[in-house]
């Protein structure tokens, strides 16, 4: 096959694959395994036939009517599908020759809802979205979420044979089922992005793809539903969040705080972008989660130097998405905010009730001891910090949290321990 | 496809429900039950015997055991079950969430295997 004809083969099956896979699933009659099989006939069938008789007009067309053809020939030889070819009426005489190739919203959308349906556990619903939306190889996928190849193949199999085998059916969910739907999607995009955004492990190349997918796909959610706020509010947050990252660590691979971050690493297409979309979904009321997450974002992204970020608005957001999301962690956030914003004898006070609840978690203390050394009482912020280095959870941030340590004993204390 | 919709309860909690609620319920289940004929999505459904009345059975080297009480012993118990003809896993979802114990405990929805 000439070079040309197998980058092009190349090029669409990356641009276009979702688009092609979710079509065919739908003419299998939701059958993930058969799609796949026949979109890899289809691609074995392009590999012989463009270097002989030309690379044609839509590559993306011609796949996706080749593949149809192969499933169809395939579902009419498998038993599995006899009750299923009853609904093969109008996909059986597919016009010969000119195959409709205007974009297919519809289908994109009932693999996305289908691939997050609540029937399936969490990891299932985040393997099959990267697999068969973003079209990432199992190989990758396992990387991502440091397990074997094997392991992930199998868990794609349970997967697509729990949907077949429950009649998990392919489509967009009714207005009713809208709400509790749509937040799975939006979870899950969400957890994918912050799969990749935490640095506390993995491989950053496969960890940046991650976000890079996520963002992806909530895009083409945001187009394809342009009325739901929340989707767009998600894209918006992902957008802003992802323009820090080339500012977030530092040569060593440390992590940069926000306020010590270099602002003119930021991705300012992302930075507006994401504003622009924050504004948009800033005048539909109320705000949902992600959006005030998102405008909370968007104040950051907003201020030229860490000293000009409005913090009263932020502490503000924070009290609303507290109404929202009333966990222990925003409210931690809601009194880092308020600190900022009224000083830290404030923020002490609202940290007071979550003791509790976060007396376990490293964030929590990180925030006691900064409000404890600056209200320059040592000692408490000594205590504070060696709980929260305890209590760290990758090296960077016990770095941190030791240089910390050091500034408030006022002497150097050996590195290693 | 045909759903079977386990219904599990708490039957501590059941026993202890009041006359009033016991008869909503009643009621209620009436109502569903007449919903799903009337649907054409009802193939089967009854209530059983609390778990007190249940015998287990095992038959080990040719040698039946029989031994008092359910299979396991959980939070929730095996209290009842519709079988139903859904078009696909969300209906058979909407028939469950409808079921008034899926108030109070669980409904579980299993497909019934098809054979080919």
């Amino acid at each position: 096959m000439s070079t040309s004809a197998h980058e092009l083969l190349h090029v669409v099956l990356k641009a276009e694959r979702a688009r092609i896979l979710s079509s065919l699933i739908r003419t299998c009659g939701g059958d993930f395994d058969l799609a796949e099989e026949a979109l890899h006939d289809a691609v074995v069938a392009a590999m012989m036939q463009w270097p002989r008789a030309g690379i044609p007009n839509t590559p993306g067309a011609w796949l996706l009517q080749t593949a149809r053809h192969k499933a169809i020939d395939s579902m009419r030889r498998d038993q599995r599908a006899r009750a299923k070819s009853s609904e093969l009426g109008h996909t059986a005489d597919l016009p010969g020759g000119k195959e409709e190739w205007t974009p297919i919203p519809y289908d994109m959308l009932r693999l996305i809802f289908t691939c997050c349906h609540p029937a399936l556990n969490q990891e299932a619903q985040l393997a099959l979205t990267l697999r068969t939306v973003a079209g990432l190889p199992t190989i990758e996928i396992a990387r991502a979420f440091l397990v074997s190849e094997q392991t992930m193949a199998q868990r794609l199999v349970r997967a697509k044979r729990k949907i077949r085998e429950a009649g998990i059916p392919y489509r967009v969910p009714a207005r009713s089922e809208m709400p509790e739907r749509l937040d799975a999607v939006l979870l899950v995009l969400y957890l994918l992005f912050n799969e990749g955004y935490s640095a506390s492990s993995g491989e950053q190349v496969v960890r940046q793809e991650l976000c890079a997918h996520a963002i992806h796909i909530a895009r083409v959610l945001s187009e394809l539903m342009p009325e739901e706020a929340e989707a767009r509010g998600l894209l918006s947050l992902m957008l802003l969040q992802d323009s820090r990252r080339h500012a977030r660590s530092d040569a060593r691979g440390d992590l940069v705080l926000l306020r010590d971050q270099d602002r003119t690493l930021w991705n300012r297409a992302q930075i507006e972008e994401g504003l622009r979309l924050c504004n948009e979904t800033g005048q539909l009321s109320p705000g949902g989660a992600y959006r005030i997450q998102a405008a909370i974002a968007a104040e950051h992204a907003r201020a030229v130097e860490a000293k000009d970020t409005n913090w009263n608005q932020i502490a503000r957001l924070y009290d609303e998405l507290l109404q929202t999301r009333p966990t222990p962690v925003v409210a931690l956030n809601h009194a880092v905010a308020v600190s900022m914003a009224y000083g830290a004898e404030e923020g002490l006070r609202l940290l007071g009730p979550l003791a509790d609840d976060l007396d376990g978690y490293g964030p929590f203390h990180a925030a006691r001891a900064d409000f404890f050394r600056t209200l320059g009482r040592g000692p408490e912020a000594e205590d504070a910090y060696q709980r929260a280095i305890e209590l760290a959870t990758n090296d960077p941030e016990r770095r941190f949290l030791e240089g910390r340590l050091r500034e408030v004993r006022g002497t150097a204390i050996p590195r290693a321990r | 496809m045909n759903y079977l919709l386990l219904i599990y309860e708490d039957e501590k909690a059941l026993h202890a429900r009041d006359e009033k609620t016991r008869n909503q319920v009643f009621q209620e289940y009436g109502a569903f039950t007449a919903s799903v004929r009337d649907g054409g999505q009802f193939v089967a459904g009854d209530a059983l015997q609390p778990t007190s009345t249940a015998t287990s059975v095992r038959v080990r080297e040719g040698k039946t055991i029989t031994t008092d009480g359910p299979f396991a012993e959980t939070k929730e118990q095996l209290g009842g079950f519709y079988l139903v003809s859904a078009e696909d896993l969300d209906e058979a979802i909407s028939l469950a969430a409808r079921i008034p114990s899926a108030r109070f405990g669980t409904i579980e929805v299993r497909p019934i295997w098809h054979y080919e």
